[in-house]
């Protein structure tokens, strides 16, 4: 699990704003990033349709709202550290002040990748995290 | 002497315009040159100038003194020679008077040329001393000379003679100065006019040339330099000035310059030759000639004076046979009968033959007419005889009685008186004879003495001259006419003069009669001289003909002087000349040969300067091609960099994933390589320079600890770093380049070290070391004692290893006694270690580029080698030295030193006390113990904890630190010790104290928990289980992980001490944000300080929320919200506020209905993800209290949420 976590940091998915939030689980809140996580792919995934559908709509691109979406995602990114898909965002948030339609076009695919990878390796993350606390019937301990 | 004068003349003017050729010369050369050489050259000329003038000086004053002395001389003697004529004969008369009463013919000549001299110039008084008295005298002696001639009596002259050595001896002692003087005067000249004169002038002309030969050599060698120095300089600015393209041109033109000039130089070398063969010709005519003229001067002068005494000579005789003439006339024909016979006469003209000593007999002869002849002959009782018709019979027998009776003439002289010589005459008739009748004739007529013509004298054999008076028997007066004078004559006196005699005993008087050949002739007949002394005539070159005076117009006398012997060969004006000439001649070898080395240098210059620029073409070309390699290399290591990255982004299994990212790790140490040598070619072209920025020393020591802690760490060596106190906070200089340096030492130092040990960083002033007595600082004192200490096992390290000497390393720093200004600050850092060491024969090549101490070193440790090379680059940038000491097996410590401004405090410290101030005014006033067995660790310590500004005690042992303990439970709060330090060594062997201090802590925590002095446990690794397990007993609070830096140390104090739990414990806040991430978070973090967090997500909510009356504490917003902005949502709780506030104040509301707050302000805190200047005025201006980074970072968050309270508060 170290090892995933320090893979992620050195591909720079995450930073240490994920390592923050992990310190603030403790034994009062004990699934404190997870549920964390949990709440920011619900978001995401709402402000990721919304930009979407933003995107499809043919005429009269309302970048405004885009880039309000945009601030939401990007907020949250970057609250939880996801540092490539902050990154992504402020591409895409670039592209959408220039009312660059094909720039916000290949962000948007973009940060759907990036999205979908920090989703599939975190959940990995807690799977890996699952699996041991399983295993070893306690909780992994803080580091530092 | 003028001739010489003006030959040294020319050869000064001669040498000036040489030297103003060179002048010229030079001031070709000059001409580009600054002031300071021109100046420089200017003085060199004045020098020679002065030089030459002082030497030209002496000489022609040396020369002028001879002049004038020569001209006194000269002078004195016309003088002397115009009153000569006047004086001759008194001067004479006087002489001879004196010889002869004194019955002395004075044989030394030089007392009588002094006497001479002498009274001649008594004689000749010179005008400017105008003495009456000295022209009495003069007028008293010529009287007294003339009474003397003419009262020629015996008795007379004791008198006269008392008489004149009375005033003589009178004018001697009156007028003595001023005969001293032209004593003096006389003497010089004459002593100057001698041979010594000679000897003068070839010295005083060999001294002169010597001088002007070294002159010359001097200036040729000082002006051959300075044109060879001022050529190169020239050379050297103008390869300076032009780029490496023309520099062919210019050297060719340099070498035809030069060439040019070596042929210019050959010329002169050729003409310098030339002078110098004419010039030793020159000297040799012109001694010879001079040694010539005064060969013919010196023959002329003594010509001249044996001419002149031995007419004196003759002169003296002829007035005595005048006297005797007057006295036969007064005492045989004025007296009657005569008182005179042949007796009296024999006798008188025998005794009083000492006046005449060139006659060799007086005769008188009466004039008797053919009518008296019988009267006479009867008288006398003897015929007159006739004088012998052929003189050789007469002089082979000269009986008188065999003579003829003389033949019947008109009249007759025979002679009636003689002197005994010359008695066989008496009775002659001197009319027979020719020439005697002749002479006999003229005397009678013209009343004077004459001469006859010389012929052999009777019975001597001699040849000689007959001198014949008239002698009167009435007064004639002075005007008589011949006739009267024949009439009046009585008689005939004859004096016969034996020349060769008369000059022998002349020349025998004389000096250097064997030097000269005398000859005397009778010229009376121009055609036909007859000789009258002499020998053969040799001719030996040289003539000298003085005339000679004998009282007889009609007689003319010559003498004729030659040298006995040929002159020599001149020897000295051949030596000197030869010298001169061998002189010159080595001096143009001399010259020559310089002249060639001067070639050859140049050639050797030039051929020396087409080798630096190809040695620099070489090192340009090398730098680039490194720059241009490096260039090239790393382009394409982005690729592969980039690639790499992007590889290991895509899916990989495990393997894969590893070499990927060890390919990437190598691409990445590659690139760190072609950096160190882009680095390194980019000072060596100096192109780097030095930034002048205020930093702290003390960050930058804390920016390498924490760039190698991690490093460190993994390989068990324990780190530290230490700066004296002396060390001003801020310094001005380049912080990134010190950095470097340090990072470079601390890096390598790391490298070689294995898994013990430590390395240790310090920085002190460098004038802390200059004397090593007193020293304060406990780092330098410890290293001191090491020193000292023979075994270095002692404990006095930092990690109880041995190390190295740190004294030694800057040993050798030169600048470190030097600086002393107050301006700039010399930074001493010392870097030691305990690593592997650097072998002795390695050491002297350890700061060359790419050169390691070992080949198998880069295979060890990796690493260019550069590291250290481009170190000493920028310490020299800096203007410091690098050092350092090594011992195999034990470690190294370098040292370097760096110059440095002093900064301002203030400029810098804005940032700085913005992120720790708020900590370190906490920290101020505590104390705290450091227990620690290591003296330099306890300095570390204490060293950074001060630099939080506590105040720490040191102590070695947990013994004093109980009576520590135990004293401040009792003692008052305000000496409160906040918190003790136990080094990890200490903490293992004192088990048992510690446990004593375990359960005074457990009842100190009944009393007060809160000012119980907390523990804390120094520990460089620790594993997860012992920290555990040491927490767990309950003894410390905490462990610090070593290396210590301050913001390791404030972050482990905030999270420790001062946490934010304290600030935010039990506080009602609530957070608004309508993202749900973060408001989990938010919330997450806030309760994790012990906060209760009630979330909102819109402004709306947040509105009701704090509606007064309300117990939130604080509130943290979001100022990016749909619907309705934090700004507005501020906005809008203020008026609420404040309305509140009205109300209560104007009594419109109680307090109590507001929850008992008389005033209300709830604190709020913005959280934006962009903190820029502009959305902090506008929190601000809506008014908001504070903001917040929208990630938490917990140092903004504590020192925001301190603020805010402490505000509230």
């Amino acid at each position: 699990m170290n090892r995933l976590l320090s893979f992620l940091f050195h591909q720079g998915v995450l930073d240490e704003q994920f390592l923050q939030l992990q310190q603030l689980q403790d034994e009062t809140s004990p699934n404190f990033v997870s549920e964390v996580v949990n709440i920011y792919f619900h978001e995401s995934e709402k402000l990721l349709r919304n930009l979407r559908a933003l995107l499809m709509e043919r005429e009269l691109m309302d970048y405004k709202k885009m880039g309000i979406d945009l601030n939401q995602l990007m907020g949250s990114s970057s609250s939880i550290g996801a540092k490539r898909v902050t990154n992504v965002c402020v591409a895409f948030r670039v592209a959408t002040e220039q009312n660059n339609r094909v720039g916000c076009f290949r962000a948007l695919e973009m940060l759907e990748h990036e999205y979908c990878y920090l989703k599939n390796k975190l959940h990995e993350l807690f799977q890996i995290e699952q699996q041991r606390d399983l295993a070893a019937g306690v909780r992994y301990p803080v580091q530092n | 002497m003028s001739v010489n004068g003006r030959v040294s003349g020319s050869n000064g003017r001669l040498s000036s315009s040489k030297m103003k050729s060179w002048k010229g010369n030079e001031s070709l050369h000059v001409s580009n040159s600054s002031t300071t050489c021109r100046w420089k050259l200017f003085l060199f000329w004045v020098f020679g100038v002065v030089f030459i003038g002082s030497v030209w000086f002496i000489f022609s004053s040396f020369n002028s003194k001879h002049l004038s002395n020569e001209s006194a001389c000269e002078k004195s003697t016309e003088t002397l020679l115009q009153r000569y004529n006047v004086s001759r004969k008194q001067l004479h008369a006087l002489v001879s008077l004196f010889s002869g009463s004194d019955q002395i013919l004075s044989n030394c000549i030089d007392e009588r040329r002094l006497q001479m001299l002498l009274s001649s110039g008594i004689i000749n008084t010179p005008p400017q001393s105008v003495c009456p008295k000295n022209h009495e005298l003069q007028k008293e002696r010529r009287y007294v000379a003339e009474f003397i001639e003419q009262c020629p009596i015996l008795d007379d002259f004791v008198h006269t003679r008392l008489g004149l050595s009375f005033p003589w001896k009178t004018y001697v002692t009156l007028d003595s100065p001023l005969l001293s003087n032209w004593l003096n005067v006389l003497f010089c000249g004459k002593v100057l006019l001698g041979p010594y004169w000679n000897y003068t002038i070839n010295l005083s002309s060999l001294v002169k040339g010597c001088c002007w030969v070294l002159i010359g050599i001097i200036l040729f060698h000082k002006l051959c330099g300075f044109c060879l120095l001022r050529k190169s300089q020239k050379q050297k600015k103008v390869v300076k000035k032009h780029p490496a393209a023309q520099q062919k041109r210019i050297q060719h033109s340099m070498h035809g310059h030069s060439k040019a000039s070596g042929r210019w130089r050959k010329k002169l070398l050729v003409i310098f030759l030339l002078f110098g063969i004419f010039g030793s010709g020159c000297l040799f005519w012109y001694m010879s000639s001079d040694i010539a003229q005064r060969r013919v001067e010196m023959l002329a002068t003594m010509c001249d004076e044996r001419a002149r005494m031995l007419q004196d000579q003759f002169n003296v005789s002829m007035n005595h046979v005048h006297a005797l003439a007057i006295l036969v006339s007064t005492f045989h024909h004025g007296k009657h009968p005569s008182a005179v016979d042949q007796n009296i006469f024999g006798k008188y003209t025998e005794s009083s033959a000492f006046e005449r000593p060139l006659t060799s007999g007086v005769a008188y002869a009466l004039k008797v007419l053919h009518s008296d002849r019988v009267h006479f002959e009867k008288q006398h009782g003897w015929t007159i005889k006739n004088m012998e018709a052929e003189n050789e019979a007469l002089v082979q027998d000269c009986i008188p009685e065999n003579l003829d009776p003389a033949p019947i003439q008109d009249e007759y002289a025979p002679v009636i008186f003689a002197q005994e010589t010359v008695s066989h005459i008496v009775s002659i008739d001197m009319m027979s004879g020719k020439e005697d009748r002749e002479n006999i004739l003229r005397a009678r007529a013209s009343g004077k003495g004459v001469l006859t013509s010389p012929f052999k004298l009777l019975k001597s054999n001699h040849l000689g001259v007959v001198l014949t008076f008239a002698v009167y028997n009435s007064e004639l007066p002075p005007d008589a006419t011949p006739d009267q004078r024949i009439e009046a004559t009585a008689g005939y006196l004859g004096a016969s003069y034996d020349v060769p005699s008369l000059v022998d005993k002349l020349l025998h008087q004389l000096a250097s009669k064997q030097t000269i050949v005398v000859n005397v002739y009778d010229t009376t007949n121009a055609s036909a001289p007859i000789t009258m002394y002499g020998t053969d005539v040799i001719d030996t070159g040289l003539l000298h003909i003085s005339g000679l005076d004998f009282g007889d117009p009609l007689r003319k006398h010559e003498m004729h002087c030659r040298f006995k012997h040929r002159p020599r060969l001149p020897w000295t004006p051949i030596y000197v000349s030869v010298g001169v000439f061998a002189i010159t001649f080595l001096l143009g070898h001399i010259f020559h040969a310089a002249i060639n080395q001067i070639a050859k240098v140049e050639d050797d210059y030039r051929q020396m300067r087409e080798l630096l620029v190809r040695a620099e073409a070489a090192d340009v070309a090398k730098s680039q091609f490194l720059a241009t390699v490096s260039h090239e290399i790393r382009t394409p290591m982005n690729g592969v960099l980039g690639m790499l990255q992007m590889l290991m982004d895509t899916d990989l299994d495990d393997s894969q994933m590893d070499f990927a990212q060890t390919a990437h790790t190598s691409g990445k140490d590659l690139i760190s390589v072609i950096n160190e040598v882009l680095y390194q070619a980019k000072i060596e072209a100096g192109k780097l320079e030095l930034e002048t920025v205020a930093f702290h020393p003390q960050a930058i020591l804390d920016e390498v600890l924490s760039l190698f802690s991690e490093k460190a760490n993994e390989k068990g060596i324990e780190l530290a770093v230490y700066a004296s106190n002396q060390v001003p906070q801020v310094v001005i200089g380049d912080p990134k380049r010190f950095r470097q340096i340090i990072a470079n030492l601390v890096g390598n130092s790391l490298k070689f070290t294995h898994d013990k040990g430590h390395v240790f960083v310090s920085i002190h002033l460098a004038k802390e070391v200059k004397n090593p007595l007193d020293i304060t600082d406990a780092v330098l004192r410890e290293g001191l004692m090491n020193q000292d200490i023979s075994e270095r096992t002692c404990n006095n390290t930092l990690s109880g290893f041995p190390v190295g000497n740190r004294w030694k390393s800057w040993e050798n720093f030169k600048k470190l006694k030097l600086m002393d200004e107050s301006e700039t600050i010399q930074l001493l850092v010392t870097v030691e270690d305990t690593g592997i060491g650097i072998p002795t024969d390695a050491q002297s090549r350890i700061f060359t580029p790419f050169m390691q101490a070992d080949s198998s070193t880069s295979r060890t440790y990796g690493g260019t080698g550069i590291g250290l090379s481009i170190s000493k680059c920028l310490v020299d940038l800096m203007g410091g030295e690098i050092g350092f000491v090594s011992e195999p097996k034990i470690g190294s410590t370098f040292s370097f030193t760096g110059n440095f401004r002093k900064g301002e405090t203030k400029s810098l410290d804005e940032k700085w006390q913005q992120k720790y101030n708020p900590f370190v005014s906490e920290f101020r006033c505590l104390k705290a113990l450091v227990i620690d067995r290591r003296k330099i660790r306890a300095a570390v310590t204490r060293y950074h904890l001060q630099r939080l500004g506590m105040s720490v005690d040191v102590n070695s042992s947990l013994q004093a630190a109980c009576f520590c303990l135990s004293d401040t439970c009792k003692s008052s709060m305000s000496k409160q010790l906040a918190m003790i330090l136990i080094d990890k060594d200490s903490w293992d062997n004192e088990c048992s104290i510690l446990y004593a201090i375990k359960k005074q802590r457990q009842n100190g925590i009944k009393e007060d928990t809160l000012n119980f002095p907390k523990i804390f446990l120094l520990a460089n690794d620790l594993s997860h289980s012992e920290r555990n397990e040491l927490k767990s007993a309950g003894i410390i609070d905490d462990i610090l992980m070593k290396p210590l830096w301050l913001s390791v140390l404030i972050q482990y104090y905030r999270e420790k001490v001062f946490k934010l739990e304290n600030l935010l414990i039990q506080k009602r806040i609530l957070v608004v944000d309508d993202n749900a991430v973060n408001r989990k978070v938010a919330e997450g973090v806030l309760r994790k300080y012990g906060a209760v967090v009630t979330c909102v997500d819109g402004g709306k909510a947040a509105l009701k929320m704090l509606k007064p009356p309300h117990n939130f504490d604080a509130c943290f917003m979001d100022l990016q919200m749909p619907e309705m902005d934090g700004f507005e949502v501020t906005r809008q709780i203020r008026y609420m506020e404040n309305e509140v506030n009205e109300k209560i104040t104007g009594g419109e509301a109680l307090a109590e209905m507001f929850g008992n707050v008389s005033y209300w302000h709830i604190p709020i805190l913005a959280m934006t993800a962009d903190v820029t200047q502009s959305s902090n005025e506008e929190c601000k201006k809506c008014g908001m209290d504070d903001y917040v980074s929208k990630p938490f970072e917990e140092d903004q968050l504590y020192m925001a949420v301190t603020r805010v309270f402490n505000f509230g508060s």
